[in-house]
């Protein structure tokens, strides 16, 4: 096999494995806009304050101690202690589903029933907000986070393709792990929605708010827990990203990434945020390879965004999403 | 004259009970608008209960006062005996009050029997982790769900249909879909908002034969709307006739026929 295609092969599987990644910024977007038809502006701004609230436990750190020791003038850092990675995560839930509590109560509940735009002006806010609370909690330098995932390359991916080809793939292991574990969250999701009492009720709110209340469905209730799914996504693709690169400021601009996936798959499907995360993956790392040399590189940057807007010309509602049929 | 707890047999031997809900003095105002000016009527346990008037009588408005849709300014609502406290809906449908709507409000995107099956949460106990786990309760429970939805679906003759989106089905079908989900809940009142509206003949006699068998079958206490005057007569056994937000008559369907208020709003006679 001529060296070129093998490359070709590699490129696209590490394309896929980013758009994994993609895929699981895109997800919680999907999920609260089909909940509650709000655009979430603020879900990269979540994952990055998950990361750092996960790294902030582990390590044992003290939050607003910046501000605890300007106001009272003490100087305290850090507990003392180091708390595992599990116990963190599972810490790290219960601060997210207290801040889609917080939310729900102190924001969004007052807005039922207004303009998409102010809902989503609404959730440029909470970005905002939420990015200041992150810095002023656990501190803005950059953080290195390690739950115990496996980094670099894997051997046997190596080997194999070696023997095969002639040339070895490089497939980072915490690739190989991410995509793993998104396939997980997304079947349990799946069955979540599918089988449980409550996942019933999220897809009768997605639907429609009269019909859920007339059966007894509290929407703020589901509300709350679809913010708290949406929170528990984006502390998966906190892990994930903050593994690769660290947990800092630009943690929060994935959520740009996802907009093209989003207007590839559609706003309102589950399988359309992973399919247009795949798409973007692969087809960005692809033309990066094929065409990349031929413009002076660097396509990455503007690739998948110039995929959306051709997708917004000619297929507005993306792959998967709802056609858009007006009726006169 | 009854009492409110008294019971009778009707003519066709069916039992009404005692009254389960009754509208105090009802005011419902939409800012200079009042859309019902201070009604009062009852329901009681076990009947077909008729609202109608004319279009923009203020029907629909009453029957989302009674399901907590609308908060009425003045007035209260007595249900067994006591006052109800101000409720959202979802809490009203909880306490057993399961309603269908005029323009249709079902999951489009599910298929019919999901759209039944969510009448049954409010019977569903299990804990997440119980129904994650399949464990404990979660398995009888959703059994028995399953079980009670099956003999709604075929009751109401829709077992054809069973895994079809609703989204795809004609208006008629869709209408008695959402019958079927509210009758899931095993009600202890229903509420039709027009369960006939944009039907044509055979349709309506379908949906009343329906009602009927559900009042009868389930003994379920039914308040309905409509505006078509022929079929409410037939079916029900009180009815509330309302004009302009008031209530110009209220007795068995005989003794609305001869109200002479109700014949002049009907045949459009000028109010001076």
């Amino acid at each position: 096999m001529p060296e070129q295609l093998a490359f070709a092969m590699e490129v696209t599987l590490n394309g896929l494995m980013s758009g994994v990644l993609y895929a699981l910024v895109a997800l919680g977007f999907v999920l609260i806009y089909k909940a509650s038809g709000i655009f979430n502006y603020a879900q990269g701004v979540m994952a990055l304050f998950a990361a750092m609230t996960l790294v902030g436990i582990m390590n044992g750190q003290v939050p607003f101690s910046h501000l605890i020791n300007a106001l009272l003038g003490t100087e305290i850092h850090h507990f003392g202690w180091h708390v595992p990675g599990f116990l963190a995560i599972i810490l790290t839930v219960a601060v997210m589903v207290l801040l889609a509590w917080l939310v729900q109560v102190c924001v969004m509940r007052h807005l039922v029933g207004q303009e998409p735009i102010i809902l989503f002006m609404a959730t440029i806010g909470l970005a905002y907000f939420l990015e200041g609370v992150s810095d002023l909690m656990w501190g803005s330098e950059i953080k290195t986070l390690d739950v115990g995932l496996p980094q670099g390359i894997n051997i046997a991916v190596e080997e194999a393709t070696y023997k095969l080809f002639d040339y070895g793939f490089f497939i980072d292991n915490l690739d190989i792990v991410a995509t793993v574990i998104a396939a997980l969250l997304v079947s349990g999701l799946v069955l979540f929605s599918q089988y449980t009492k409550q996942g019933r009720a999220m897809r009768a709110v997605a639907d429609d708010h009269q019909a859920a209340l007339s059966v007894g469905i509290s929407l703020n209730f589901i509300w709350v827990l679809v913010w708290s799914v949406a929170g528990f996504v984006a502390l998966v693709a906190g892990i994930m990203w903050g593994t690769k690169s660290g947990v800092q400021f630009s943690l929060s601009l994935i959520a740009l990434k996802a907009l093209p996936v989003l207007m590839l798959g559609g706003f309102t499907s589950i399988p359309g945020a992973i399919v247009g995360g795949l798409i973007i993956g692969v087809g960005e790392k692809l033309f990066e390879f094929l065409v990349g040399p031929m413009v002076g590189g660097a396509t990455e940057n503007w690739f998948a965004y110039v995929l959306a807007l051709l997708f917004l010309v000619f297929r507005p509602q993306g792959l998967f999403g709802e056609k858009i049929i007006e009726r006169v | 004259m009854l009492d409110d707890s008294d019971s009778y047999v009707t003519e066709d031997g069916r039992t009404i009970g005692g009254v389960v809900m009754e509208m105090q003095n009802i005011t419902l105002r939409f800012g200079g608008v009042v859309a019902i000016s201070d009604i009062s009527f009852d329901i009681r346990e076990g009947e077909i209960r008729a609202i109608i008037g004319p279009n923009g009588a203020g029907k629909s408005s009453m029957l989302n006062v009674i399901s907590g849709f609308y908060v009425p300014q003045e007035g209260r609502v007595m249900y067994r005996g006591q006052p109800r406290p101000q409720m959202r809906p979802y809490e009203v449908a909880r306490q057993g009050i399961a309603r269908t709507f005029q323009n249709i409000a079902l999951f489009e995107g599910m298929s019919v029997l999901d759209n039944v099956m969510t009448g049954r949460l409010n019977h569903m106990k299990a804990s997440v982790f119980q129904q994650a786990l399949w464990r404990g309760k979660a398995e009888a429970e959703e059994t028995e769900n399953r079980e009670a939805v099956e003999k709604i679906i075929d009751f109401l003759e829709i077992q054809h249909i069973r895994k079809t989106p609703v989204s795809r089905l004609p208006y008629g079908l869709k209408k008695r879909v959402e019958l079927a989900r509210a009758l899931a809940a095993e009600p202890s009142l229903l509420l039709l908002d027009e369960p006939m509206a944009g039907m044509n003949v055979e349709e309506k006699e379908d949906m009343s034969r329906f009602i009927l068998d559900v009042n009868d079958e389930f003994g379920t206490t039914i308040a309905l709307i409509e505006h078509d005057m022929g079929v409410v007569m037939d079916l029900s056994d009180r009815v509330v006739v309302m004009d302009y937000g008031r209530k110009i008559g209220d007795g068995t369907p005989d003794e609305v026929r001869n109200n002479q208020d109700v014949i002049d709003a009907y045949l459009g006679v000028s109010h001076d």
